[in-house]
């Protein structure tokens, strides 16, 4: 009967990192698909943030508590510390101030989940070195002109940006191409090189 | 106890087929301008049966002109409920499911106690002796119809415009029998522009001489025109520029070119003179003054959170969803946005959603299928946690 529900790799990751029945916020949730597993298979007090209609209408049609909103406006209404976690999901290089946002995201949350595409993976740079254009691939399908991603990192950049924010990170996990996790820490060359995608934990100092 | 006979208050009497209970009973009510309101008629019907233990309940909640027929026929019409869309077997709000109460508010003219009714003190009706309500104290005697009914905590309390509003009193004012709230296409507050346009068809209708100083039922007249200008102009507010250029346009009404004189030439003017003139019909002067009133002087913030309106929900389990449409110029979408900031703030359960339809405020007693979708997916989500699904 209770059949575990798979999800795309990298939320699965996400979803390791949750404790069972803690608060948590999803800001840029889309569909619900992280926030429907973490409900139903992790029992957490779920809270979504989406900017799309569509993804709002799903979520809420799908009984999850999910608001229609800007993350860049409406994280400033949550009160301190109202949540456990607080994933942000392929979203940081779609907002005009990563670093505000970071910085929000672990006001509201004790603990923060970061993912993004890593701009620093081989093939990015080998396409950017051997073809002399922006990067186009399954990871980032846009073309420069319509890309709705503003701000690039790579997994080096965003360590440093916690460096900068004395932000400490508590795990780091690179995903290459077949979805198998590597750990940041150990290798971090290796892991800017082969990681398509990375997340991280952080918390405050 | 005797009344003049041209008074055509029917629905305030007792021959109207409505469920009827009499509140104020043991002790009055003490409504927030100081009087006390004691055996007082509340009308109400209801939808679906009340499970063994009672926690099926779903109050819904009217707006303006509404009234407790929110499904089924309403027999002062003979129409169909003003809600029957949402409300029926296999319907977001499901009778099969659910237990649905509607009552008509405080201050109303379809059985509930309001200025047509007759003041028992001087035998004729009450006209603008009667004291002026809030949306408070409707919710206050809604509290008193559930107390009649036995019924603790509501599964959810569900109204549009301002039944959003009585449904957003309910959550800050009794939080302990609220389950879940849906305030939909409403505010927290009146704005200057709400109170401004109720103004202009309170004007309306004072400057009816028919209106005869609030006193027309015993002069056996009805202020007609008032009421419908009153009623025109709210209509207004309630249609998107999008939808009133799609459903009239310029278009002119059976004829071929204007006609230099002030009949109805347009299409729209047709349509608001009928909407104005059949309002009249089914709804009382006085009422529609006293009902404009209660949600001007509406401002929850004020009432319950010293102006801060997340304090009015402070430490709330209630689920909410907010819902507002993109098209609505009556109530904006940024009134929703407000009372989610205050739900935010409060750290609350509250999910959000702006329908993007182009049918404006009325869109809420419409059939919006990602409305429909939205709504039932709320409560079906909620009856799941409430161990009702």
């Amino acid at each position: 009967m209770n059949n575990m529900k798979s999800i795309r790799v990298d939320l699965q990751v996400i979803a390791d990192l949750i404790e069972p029945g803690s608060r948590v916020l999803d800001v840029g949730c889309g569909d619900g698909q992280l926030l429907d597993y973490l409900v139903q298979e992790k029992q957490v007090q779920g809270r979504g943030l989406e900017i799309s209609p569509e993804g709002v209408n799903q979520c809420v049609a799908r009984g999850l508590s999910v608001v229609q909103g800007d993350a860049e406006e409406d994280l400033g209404y949550y009160p301190d510390d109202a949540f456990d976690f607080v994933i942000l999901s392929q979203t940081l290089q779609a907002t005009h101030h990563p670093d505000q946002i970071v910085k929000d995201l672990l006001r509201l949350g004790k603990r923060a989940i970061v993912s993004f595409p890593n701009f620093g993976h081989w093939r990015v740079r080998s396409y950017l070195f051997f073809n002399g254009r922006m990067p186009v691939n399954k990871t980032l399908p846009y073309q420069w002109y319509n890309s709705p991603n503003m701000h690039f990192c790579t997994i080096k950049d965003f360590i440093a940006l916690c460096d900068e924010m004395n932000v400490t990170i508590e795990r780091s996990i690179a995903l290459d191409a077949s979805g198998q996790a590597h750990r940041v820490r150990t290798k971090l060359f290796f892991a800017n090189l082969l990681g398509e995608q990375a997340v991280f934990l952080i918390h405050k100092n | 106890m005797t009344t003049e006979k041209n008074i055509s208050n029917l629905p305030q009497s007792d021959d109207f087929p409505t469920e009827r209970v009499i509140l104020g009973k043991g002790a009055p009510m003490r409504l927030d301008c100081g009087v006390d309101l004691a055996d007082f008629p509340m009308a109400y019907q209801t939808y679906g049966t009340l499970n063994a233990d009672k926690s099926n309940a779903i109050l819904v909640t009217h707006a303006l002109t509404g009234d407790q027929f929110a499904a089924g026929i309403n027999p002062l019409t003979g129409k169909p409920g003003w809600w029957t869309t949402m409300i029926g077997p296999g319907k977001p709000i499901d009778t099969e499911k659910y237990f649905i109460i509607c009552s008509n508010v405080l201050g109303g003219c379809m059985g509930t106690i309001g200025p047509a009714s007759i003041n028992p003190e001087t035998g004729k009706p009450w006209g603008l002796d009667f004291p002026v309500i809030t949306i408070s104290d409707m919710v206050r005697a809604q509290v008193l119809l559930l107390d009649e009914l036995g019924i603790e905590t509501l599964f959810s309390v569900i109204g549009g415009s301002m039944g959003g509003m009585q449904a957003l009193e309910w959550a800050a004012a009794y939080p302990d029998r609220v389950f879940s709230c849906v305030p939909i296409a409403t505010s927290a507050y009146h704005s200057a522009q709400n109170i401004a346009f109720y103004e202009v068809g309170r004007q309306a209708i004072m400057a009816d001489p028919d209106w005869c100083s609030g006193r027309y039922l015993e002069e056996g007249k009805k202020p007609r025109a008032g009421v419908a200008v009153a009623r025109m102009a709210a209509h207004i507010t309630y249609m998107s520029e999008t939808a009133l250029t799609q459903k009239f346009g310029r278009r002119l009404q059976d004829r071929e070119a204007v006609t230099f004189g002030f009949e109805a030439d347009f299409q729209i003017e047709s349509y608001l003179r009928h909407q104005g003139s059949s309002f009249v019909e089914r709804f009382d002067a006085n009422s529609y003054l006293y009902v404009t009133r209660a949600m001007d002087y509406f401002d929850l913030a004020a009432t319950h959170g010293n102006g801060v309106l997340a304090a009015a929900f402070r430490d709330t389990e209630i689920r909410f969803c907010v819902i507002s449409f993109s098209s609505d110029w009556h109530y904006l979408p940024e009134d929703s946005r407000v009372i989610v900031r205050g739900l935010t703030g409060a750290a609350a359960n509250v999910s959000y959603v702006d329908v993007v339809t182009d049918k404006g405020h009325d869109a809420f007693l419409l059939k919006e299928p990602e409305f429909t979708n939205v709504l039932g997916g709320f409560l079906d989500g909620a009856a799941r946690r409430r161990g009702l699904a």
